[in-house]
């Protein structure tokens, strides 16, 4: 008996040794720090990357290459400290012209480009390796609702005020408002009018002795509606707001109903960015009314005059404002921080939509000589136990942090001043500029992991991989001798094919991933010692060495097959109901599997076959 | 008839022992796991946990004065992995549990501190997220034992499965008990781990019912319980040679893999070691005892003549 394999089968398996050989080599050439030049609008061209390879020269910033890479610049360095020099002389010289530009620090896989022109590209390493912040954001959806509500209720009000149609009251509640009628009669007529206008919501007719009420709140359809365009624009902000923080290669993405997950690669400053991303502030500008003696009657009484509400001031004193908004932070496009030329302290220059502007036009002309107030606006949440359920509160801060008398029409663009430091100015103009989330969010779940930690996570795992295979191989050539050494040959194999094919699919490698490719080592080793344990057995049993390698193979070949399909299924149910890291570790495992399986059976037997299957042979080395 | 190189081992001699050693350790491990509990960390629990670096060593007991003169006296402050480093968690507190109080506990330590901290990691884990975790783990680890019950009983026999899925029950509540008698802490990687151990026992579980199976269809002069003898001296060696390279990889994790995966590699060395005795002693026996036989594992067409005699 013989044991050969067609010429067929060793052409297949070179062909995947060189594959996996090809895709596995980008992830050792490491990465350089590196500088991301990108324009939110317009694309950045050769002219633009010569202006940025002239701010190096001159500055003597010694840099290793600089390319257009798609729709940016992308400036490599030989040390991080060039990278963080760089990126502040170029955001200083760019920002000075255009602040639409955004600059991020960035690790740039060094992989040649002859690799990269296979598509060869090394694995994305995970959070918990380069450093970095994730979190997990999930939107208040009852404040996005209850905000929907209220303007819906404004508009409720001007269309019946045009239609003429007589009302007592409007009111709001987080999930219906309700008009007030005083009659029976006009309250129909008016549920007429309504319903054919209003065609998302839903209408309820009620009264009690001397009051009829129509209540009006949003259809199934509708809410869903509501919902999803809530989680949409708020994902869209923040990624505005990402963008404004200068991050390479961030992550913004739904998960489920409410949730948004934020993964910021390298972010140094995890407080300023937590702060930004969950920032629900935003501008509303009103008119004053009544005069100072007012303001302090109704904060004695606590009662404010119909159609306006009572705020505090910076400086602690009562004011009181119109209900009606003349524009609010949405109708902003542009702002930028600076320092007012008259009074020296921080300013925000405004810019705002042709909405806005028109209406911030027609209400100034109408109001010069009367003071308007630019009224801070945030949300804030606390938690609280109540019979044993957590709720969450919201509570909203308001506070006015200018008034000033209106000296002439404004329109399209004005300052405001007012805010405490640069700092403050800077920020409140950069949630301006990317949009105010539509409803407010709040961090449920943070993983940060700082830059140094992230290398010693690398190193660690790396090591600990070495370490671990080696002793491995050690073991296997001193217990099976040559077919020992055989099965380290697949093992290396099974190593190099695994991180390929984690690399072919641009997967992530995490820390967890990295104990999923050690324990799949360490396991992979099984069908070889199955195969080998058996061969030894038909040996003892008096089958010659041929037949014992033929039979070995053949009958190990079930209980592998039996053993890692389980396994296997192991791995699906942890993919399926697993989170981020435990996906991580079940990817690497079901690959490992099936990487094992190749190597260890296929692999192992062609170069068996090799050696011993052509020639007459007494024993085996095993 | 095959001759083991552990000279035909008596195995199932022991299965008495083997009974009582594994119904005190589950005793053991339930009256823990109720007693003292797990000591489960933030994943599951929310909360939040803040590892800094400083230049050099430093004293914690300044850092917790400054800490509780801010009103964060409840905070657990200890070194971790070396002196210089310092890990301070909070206790999962309804009122407050917040991202930024983070934000808050690093802005106290920069401003107490003489020379540059380096913030090394911040885990926040809201309460509800840690409930859904707890949930969800819990869940997957039921998924994957219904899951396998059933490829077992429909690859090998009913009793098998039950014998499997006893097994890694076994092994997944000695793991626990072993983490809630030593206090270790129990986080997402020690589930991710527990979930390994599931893999790895079966693995084991596998091939050893794979044996008895082909030896029950091969043997006809041999009562079960010398067959399931005769299957586990046979595997024996493949079991414990696959566990000897397993635990060489995982010790050196355990060793050199950091901070990070310690408590991983800890809760496989574990279920490995437990694993590796249950796929010998309690899948088998389990079967044994619900009283697989050959008759049960005849491949009704292929072999006609074995029908002869159930």
């Amino acid at each position: 008996m013989v044991n050969r394999y067609a010429p067929w089968r060793y052409i297949l398996l070179i062909l995947i040794i060189a594959v996996g050989v090809v895709y596995a080599t980008p992830n050792l050439y490491g990465e350089d720090p590196a500088v991301q030049i990108t324009h939110r609008v317009n694309l950045v061209d050769e002219a633009e990357l010569g202006n940025i390879r002239n701010l190096l020269e001159t500055e003597n910033i010694d840099y290793r290459s600089i390319e257009l890479d798609g729709n940016n610049v992308l400036v490599r360095f030989p040390s991080e400290e060039a990278q963080l020099k760089a990126a502040a002389q170029i955001r200083d010289a760019l920002h000075a012209s255009d602040r639409r530009y955004s600059i991020a620090l960035n690790l740039a896989p060094a992989t040649p480009d002859w690799l990269t022109a296979l598509n060869a590209l090394p694995m994305y390493l995970g959070l918990d390796l380069r450093g970095g912040v994730h979190f997990l954001m999930e939107v208040d959806m009852e404040s996005a609702i209850e905000k929907s509500m209220q303007r819906t209720a404004d508009e409720l009000r001007s269309f019946m005020r045009e239609e003429k149609i007589r009302y007592r009251s409007v009111q709001t509640d987080k999930r219906k408002i309700s008009v007030r009628f005083t009659s029976a009669a006009e309250r129909d007529a008016a549920r007429l009018l309504l319903e054919d206008e209003y065609r998302d919501f839903e209408f309820a007719d009620s009264n009690d002795d001397l009051n009829w009420f129509i209540e009006i709140s949003f259809n199934p359809t509708a809410l869903e509606e509501e919902r999803r365009a809530a989680i949409e624009q708020n994902i869209s902000t923040l990624k505005n707001r990402v963008n404004e923080l200068g991050v390479a290669e961030p992550v913004i993405q739904r998960q489920g109903e409410e949730r948004v997950v934020v993964q910021l690669p390298g972010v140094q400053d995890t407080v300023r960015a937590k702060e930004i991303l969950g920032a629900t502030a935003t501008l509303e500008f009103r008119l004053v009314h009544g005069s100072f003696a007012e303001w302090n009657a109704a904060q004695a009484s606590g009662k404010a005059p119909i159609g306006t509400r009572l705020y505090t001031q910076s400086n602690g004193d009562p004011v009181l404002l119109k209900r009606s908004v003349i524009v609010t932070g949405d109708q902003i496009v542009g702002a930028a921080s600076g320092i007012d030329q008259q009074s020296g302290s921080p300013d925000v220059t405004i810019t705002m939509n042709a909405n806005g502007a028109d209406r911030m036009a027609r209400v100034t002309r109408d109001n010069i000589g009367k003071p308007m107030a630019v009224v801070f606006i945030e949300d804030k949440f606390e938690f609280r136990e109540e019979n044993g359920v957590r709720q969450r509160i919201r509570t909203t801060e308001s506070q006015v942090i200018n008034v000033a008398t209106i000296r002439d029409q404004l329109s399209k663009r004005f300052h405001i001043t007012g805010l405490d430091s640069t700092r403050e100015a800077r920020d409140l103009a950069l949630l301006l500029r990317a949009g105010a989330l539509r409803a407010p969010m709040v961090i449920v779940e943070e993983r940060t992991v700082g830059p140094s930690l992230g290398q010693e996570n690398i190193d660690r795992g790396f090591l600990s991989v070495v370490v671990g295979f080696v002793l491995v191989l050690l073991f296997m050539s001193v217990y099976y001798k040559v077919f020992g050494l055989v099965a380290n040959l697949a093992l290396t194999l099974n190593l190099v094919l695994m991180v390929a094919i984690l690399s072919i699919f641009q997967a992530t490698l995490t820390l967890p991933g990295i104990a999923g490719i050690v324990l799949t080592v360490g396991m992979a080793v099984d069908a070889n010692v199955l195969i080998f344990e058996r061969i030894r057995e038909e040996i003892r049993i008096g089958n010659t060495p041929q037949a014992a390698i033929y039979v070995g193979y053949e009958k190990a070949f079930g209980t592998i097959a039996d053993a890692n399909i389980t396994t296997f299924i192991a791995a699906i149910v942890l993919f399926g109901f697993g989170t981020g890291p435990i996906q991580g570790f079940a990817v690497t495992l079901m690959i490992g599997i099936v990487s094992s399986m190749f190597t260890a059976i296929f692999g192992t037997r062609a170069v068996i076959n090799l050696i011993y299957g052509r020639k007459q042979i007494s024993r085996l080395a095993i | 008839m095959a001759i083991s190189r552990f000279n035909n081992l008596d195995f199932m001699a022991w299965r008495r022992l083997a009974l009582i050693l594994s119904i005190t350790l589950l005793l053991v491990s339930i009256v823990s796991l109720v007693t003292l509990k797990l000591n489960v960390g933030i994943d599951f629990t929310g909360g939040s946990i803040i590892e800094v670096g400083y230049q050099q060593a430093v004293e914690l007991e300044p850092i917790r004065q400054a800490l509780e003169a801010d009103g964060f006296g409840d905070a657990i402050v200890q070194h971790f992995g070396s002196a210089s480093e310092v890990l301070i968690r909070l206790v999962p507190d309804a009122e407050k549990d917040k991202a930024e109080l983070s934000s808050q506990i690093i802005g106290l330590l920069k401003a107490a501190s003489e020379t540059d901290i380096d913030v090394r990691r911040v885990d926040f884990v809201g309460p509800q997220v840690g409930e859904e975790l707890t949930e969800d783990g819990g869940l997957a680890v039921l998924y994957a034992l219904i899951a396998i019950l059933v490829y077992v009983a429909f690859r090998f026999e009913y009793r098998f499965s039950l014998g499997a899925v006893a097994a890694l029950i076994h092994d997944v509540v000695i793991t626990l008990g072993v983490f809630s008698i030593l206090q270790l802490n129990f986080d997402l990687s020690v589930l991710a781990a527990i979930l390994a151990v599931i893999g790895y026992s079966l693995n084991d579980t596998i091939v050893v019912f794979d044996r008895v199976r082909e030896n029950f269809r091969k043997i006809r002069k041999k009562t079960s319980r010398e067959i399931v003898n005769q299957s586990i001296n046979q595997t024996i060696s493949r079991t414990l040679m696959t566990s000897f390279t397993t635990l060489l990889v995982l010790l050196s994790l355990f060793f050199l893999g950091g901070e990070a995966i310690h408590a991983f590699a800890t809760a496989l060395i574990i279920g490995v070691v437990v694993g590796t005795y249950s796929s010998i002693y309690v899948a088998t026996t389990t079967a044994l005892a619900l009283g697989i036989s050959r008759s049960d594992l005849l491949l009704p067409d292929k072999e006609g003549e074995d029908m002869a005699r159930p």
